[in-house]
């Protein structure tokens, strides 16, 4: 079930945000870092795709055509864990997974308990259920959100910087436990990451926007090149690509102004 | 990965869902006292009043009203029992509306009486006592009535209304209720100042919230809005829930909360015009309800929802009680009180807490 996107416009009150965004594809089974400087539109995008701020164009997943169906129908198949998760809920964070489960599908309790029992550990979350969400912090939190997508299995799960409040630890940690869920369950997974680091180690496939627009897209050593990084980003950076570790790219120097 | 396999230093002896159901558990207790508490404040506010007779009578004409006097089967059918009833009714409903305003509205302080409805209800009551001006063609104490929950309905539809604009912001919705309360109580300084003294002390008397006028009939209507409102609440228990994280998580997790807020919000007018219609101003209640509830057993609305209406009525059954026994023979009017009991129990749960969230 392959994410397409063509055509898609959208704009916020009077003011235009993506212009003619148009082919973007993603692959079941990959994550897809959706990567671009503040502003560039990134999570209107993905908010375009969930339904959840209203845009024209084409958005298919495999058979389904997303844009013609309402946000409820899309949020069988598709989830969006937004940038921000601050909360004041007072709920404990076994409430809050289970909450995320119950608005989505109406189950027997105990199936629904054991779903939320497993996405808290895979999160390594166990040890916090009981606590209330406002009592965390806010990687824990981040962590908490992540878990309340996961529960609903959706077929295109889609995270706004999910590992931006995270430890070193969490950060391994989400990264390779989202990677191997996407592996294993073949869906697929766009996330919006600003470490570039990171996505050039875990993604295996890249999408760049910047002003609004598609600027390009393919695989990590194709867009992590010195060049394409001073037009996106108007740095100065070194990368490399060794073969027996991880891939190294390292920031130099801030060039020009980067237009907001 | 096996869902079993945990890392050793996460190893905890008990599952996170067993652990779960016994915090329901304690939940399910707490709401169990709650509803037992006010079982006994209902009996209790049923035996106390001007003509002592002993608790044993009085249950006993509850129970079996053929073996009591005529009288006491009078007292406690006729005059205490729909007070008592009333005062259970309305402290439910008024928490009730509380709860889910302060939901709606993503605002700990928003409830009927912040919102403007119960200054547009006065209003509503002024017209009928001072100028025996009535919007709907009864007579009596029906006018007076039917003028409150008028107003009182078309304040609420007023936010109502002001939510179905598109990008009208949650917070200008509660800035349109403060504005309307403020509006309402210009209105109502008008009307006393032209008021005579006698009309004046009515007036007054009505605003400061009395359950005494209390009738069968009354209560089957204050208890039929809550009975079409509950269900709605309690069918839309997840997605008010999910509200607390957030319009944009809420619609990620595909709620459309627009109109959810719509209905709910409509919900909410219904409850509150009743129940100040009927009792007149009735302050606290409606704020304070839920934020006992909160800290009792948290905001997931399975649980929140309960407590709310629980917590709601036992303040004003225990506040219906003291406005009798305060100062013997006298009763003082509900309203005054209600601030006056709920509020050490509200301060102390607070500095208990001292927590984050609204609570
Ligand atoms: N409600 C809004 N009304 C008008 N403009 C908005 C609104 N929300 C965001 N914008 C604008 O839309 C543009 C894209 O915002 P978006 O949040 O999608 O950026 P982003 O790529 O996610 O940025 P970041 O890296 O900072 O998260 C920005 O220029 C922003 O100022
Ligand atoms: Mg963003």
């Amino acid at each position: 079930m392959t994410l397409t996107i063509d055509h898609l416009d959208c704009s916020l009150g009077k003011r235009r945000i993506l212009h003619d965004v148009s082919g973007l594809s993603a692959s079941p089974g990959e994550i897809t870092a959706l990567i671009g400087p503040n502003g560039s539109g990134k999570s209107t995008l993905l908010k375009a795709i969930a339904g959840i701020e209203a845009a024209s164009g084409r958005i298919r997943l495999g058979e389904r055509q997303l844009d013609a169906l309402s946000l409820e129908q899309r949020s069988q198949c598709l989830y969006y864990l937004l940038q921000d998760t601050s909360t004041q809920a007072a709920l404990s964070v076994f409430e809050a997974v289970l909450l995320s489960r119950r608005t989505q599908v109406a189950e027997p309790a105990a199936t629904a308990l054991s779903a939320v029992e497993r996405a808290l550990t895979s999160l390594e979350l166990d040890p916090l259920a009981e606590r209330e969400l406002v009592t965390l912090s806010g990687g824990q939190r981040q962590r908490v959100a992540i878990a309340q997508a996961i529960v609903r299995k959706p077929k295109l799960l889609m995270l706004d910087e999910p590992t931006s409040a995270l430890d070193l630890h969490h950060q391994l940690q989400v990264l390779d436990y989202l990677r191997r869920l996407a592996r294993r369950e073949g869906i697929v997974i766009v996330l919006a990451i600003h470490d570039l680091n990171l996505a050039a180690r875990f993604a295996d496939h890249l999408w760049v926007v910047k002003e609004g627009r598609h600027i390009v897209s393919g695989m990590p050593e194709q867009v992590l090149t010195p060049e394409r990084l001073r037009d996106i980003y108007a740095i100065e950076a070194h990368v490399e690509w060794p073969i027996d570790a991880p891939p190294r790219v390292i920031p130099l120097s801030a060039l020009h102004r980067l237009g907001d | 990965m096996k869902a079993t396999t945990r890392l050793s230093h996460t190893a905890k002896p008990e599952s996170t869902a067993v652990r779960y159901l016994a915090r329901q558990r304690r939940q399910r207790r707490l709401i169990a006292l709650a509803a037992l508490a006010v079982l006994i404040s209902l009996l209790v506010d049923v035996a106390t009043g001007p003509g002592a007779y002993a608790l044993p009578d009085v249950l006993k004409a509850l129970v079996a009203p053929s073996e009591v006097s005529r009288i006491l089967e009078i007292v406690v059918w006729e005059i205490r029992l729909p007070v008592a009833l009333m005062a259970i009714i309305v402290g439910a409903s008024l928490a009730v509306a509380g709860a889910e305003m302060q939901t709606l509205l993503d605002n700990p302080l928003a409830d009927p009486f912040t919102l403007g409805i119960s200054s547009a209800a006065s209003f509503g009551a002024a017209l009928a006592i001072v100028l025996d001006f009535g919007l709907l063609p009864v007579a009596g104490t029906l006018l007076l009535t039917g003028n409150a929950f008028l107003l009182a309905m078309f304040a609420s539809l007023a936010i109502w209304a002001l939510s179905r604009l598109r990008g009208v912001s949650i917070q200008t919705m509660v800035l349109m209720g403060i504005a309307i309360m403020f509006f309402f109580n210009a209105l109502l300084g008008i009307l006393q100042y032209v008021a005579s003294a006698e009309s004046l002390q009515q007036l007054m008397f009505w605003s400061l919230g009395s359950l005494d006028k209390a009738s069968w009939g009354k209560l089957g209507l204050a208890g039929l809005a809550l009975m079409i409102t509950m269900p709605a609440f309690i069918r839309a228990r997840s997605q008010l829930t999910a509200l607390r994280l957030g319009d944009v998580q809420a619609k990620a997790m595909g709620i459309d909360v627009g109109r959810l807020r719509l209905r709910m919000l409509l919900c909410c007018a219904l409850l509150s015009a009743t129940a100040v219609a009927f009792v007149g101003t009735i302050g606290f209640v409606g704020l304070v309800g839920p934020h006992i509830a909160r800290l009792l057993v948290g905001e997931d609305q399975r649980v929140f929802l309960p407590m709310s209406a629980l917590t709601g009525a036992l303040i004003l059954s225990l506040t219906s009680i003291l406005s009798k026994t305060l100062i013997p023979g006298i009763l003082l009017p509900i309203g005054l009180l209600t601030a006056l009991i709920g509020l050490p129990f509200f301060v102390s749960l607070i500095l208990r807490s001292r927590r984050e969230t609204w609570r």
